[in-house]
């Protein structure tokens, strides 16, 4: 299993990395952590004339706080290490969520490679950033060469490893927004042996108001549909409610029968990962409730 | 064929320099053109953890990293573990040896990557717990040891490296 043959760049800069891309004519792929890229050169499922290496690229693995309108919001550069974000004080503080996520990716191994954008924009419905990012009201810089668009998480991703980023865009940064006050989360997932693709897991974030009924709820599934998929019609039935046991087995119960069309196969069929979906988010949710009530966020 | 690039590498402390093909894999090119065939490799698809070398002092899988990418950077493969390994030396590193005496290894095909993995570990995490170990050796694939007798060759390097094992209860 070795990659067909291609020609290789490694660009110092940012604009000179566009507009390789912008005058490659759409046969280039970009290769950030190539964690998931090699994989399918090695089968020859890829098969790019050119290979456009980001990782000479500087100044693309900031994380940093930036002053944005509604408040100061997370800004993770696409090229950060998985791994980093195990690591990162700033991680751990703003975005408890996806430290809390970072671990189920595959292995130590894989995450001192893979990187945030990567993942990103590879779209694999399996993947655990994907489902993160939109949970956490990600937004996404998209540049080319001589111009740049943002895009949020809810519309970036269209299914099956596919975005709406164009052949001449690079994602080059994510914006996370602050989580308002007395804000819980909570990621699991289940998978056969520990950092293999989960069968299905959620990503799932709770807001609770004064008197500690439900303000927003927000869940966000991996493994069970061609994209990450979002059970709005289940967080709907929780705002307002006391999150009672028997008011999230509800919502379980909607999200996993209504709000999911998961393909089966070899080792889970839909109905069993229907039911994963169903038991995980009443789980994630009682993570989440309690830790809204005991600790919020700052 | 498409253009050669220059390759310039560190590995073990010993510089090394060879004209690659883009597509070459950093697997073959350490087994193929630096001839050294300590790491090895399984799957080529990122599952096995056989491959595992340290780029710049990290565990990455060699078969998921192209050898032009390596150019300029420091490598570190199960070759450079024994004192004087690459010029024939024979003292193993406490890891291996504990991997000896706890029986951690049958064939041995897995033992490189096993090693590579375990050795940062240790260095970040010296007296670990054993749902620590297991977790770390977790994109590693051995299928002659049923993993307990790797398990406890980490217990046993963990204990040596703290002198003996009095000082942990």
């Amino acid at each position: 299993m070795k990659p067909a043959p291609f020609d290789y760049v490694a660009p110092d800069s940012l604009e000179e990395a566009l507009d390789i891309l912008a005058r490659s004519g759409g046969d280039a792929k970009l290769l950030a952590g190539g964690q998931s890229l090699i994989p399918v050169m090695n089968f020859r499922l890829a098969q790019p004339s050119l290979l456009i290496d980001l990782n000479r690229l500087r100044g693309l693995d900031a994380i940093y706080m930036d002053s944005a309108l509604n408040g100061p919001e997370l800004r993770l550069g696409a090229l950060t290490r998985q791994r980093r974000l195990e690591r990162d004080p700033l991680i751990a503080e703003r975005a408890p969520l996806l430290r809390e996520a970072v671990p189920y990716i595959a292995h130590p191994q894989i995450r001192n490679r893979g990187t945030v954008g990567g993942s990103i924009a590879h779209a694999d419905p399996a993947a655990e950033l994907p489902a993160v990012a939109l949970a956490l009201r990600a937004r996404f810089r998209l540049q080319r060469s001589g111009g740049d668009r943002w895009v949020e998480a809810r519309d970036f991703f269209l299914g099956l490893f596919t975005t709406v980023l164009e052949p001449e865009e690079m994602l080059t940064e994510i914006a996370l927004p602050p989580l308002p006050p007395r804000t819980g989360w909570s990621f699991m997932e289940v998978a056969r042996r520990h950092g293999d693709y989960a069968q299905a897991g959620l990503a799932a974030l709770v807001t609770l108001d004064e008197t500690g009924r439900c303000r927003e709820a927000r869940l966000v599934y991996l493994s069970v549909g061609d994209a990450p998929v979002e059970a709005s019609k289940a967080a709907a039935l929780l705002v307002g409610e006391a999150l009672t046991p028997e008011r999230i087995a509800a919502a379980a119960e909607v999200a996993s029968r209504e709000e999911m069309d998961p393909d089966g196969d070899i080792h889970a069929s839909a109905a069993f990962k229907r039911h994963l979906a169903r038991v995980l988010t009443i789980r994630a949710l009682g993570a989440a409730v309690a830790r809204a009530q005991r600790e919020g966020t700052r | 064929m498409s253009r050669l690039h220059n390759v310039s590498v560190t590995v073990n402390g010993r510089r090394y320099e060879r004209p690659a093909e883009p597509r070459l894999l950093l697997s073959d090119f350490l087994r193929h053109d630096l001839g050294l065939t300590g790491t090895h490799v399984g799957c080529e698809h990122g599952v096995c953890g056989a491959c595992t070398i340290l780029v710049d002092g990290e565990p990455v899988r060699s078969c998921l990293m192209l050898a032009v990418q390596a150019d300029g950077r420091e490598l570190a493969t199960v070759e450079g573990l024994t004192a004087g390994g690459q010029a024939g030396g024979n003292e193993l590193h406490p890891l291996q040896q504990a991997f000896w005496e706890a029986h951690g290894l049958q064939c041995g095909f897995c033992t490189p990557g096993f090693l590579m993995t375990l050795v940062p570990f240790l260095e970040e995490n010296p007296d670990p717990s054993e749902d620590e170990i297991r977790h770390a050796i977790s994109g590693n694939l051995c299928r002659c040891t049923g993993y307990q007798h790797i398990v406890d060759a980490v217990k046993l390097a963990a204990m040596a490296a703290h002198g003996g094992p009095e000082k942990k209860g």
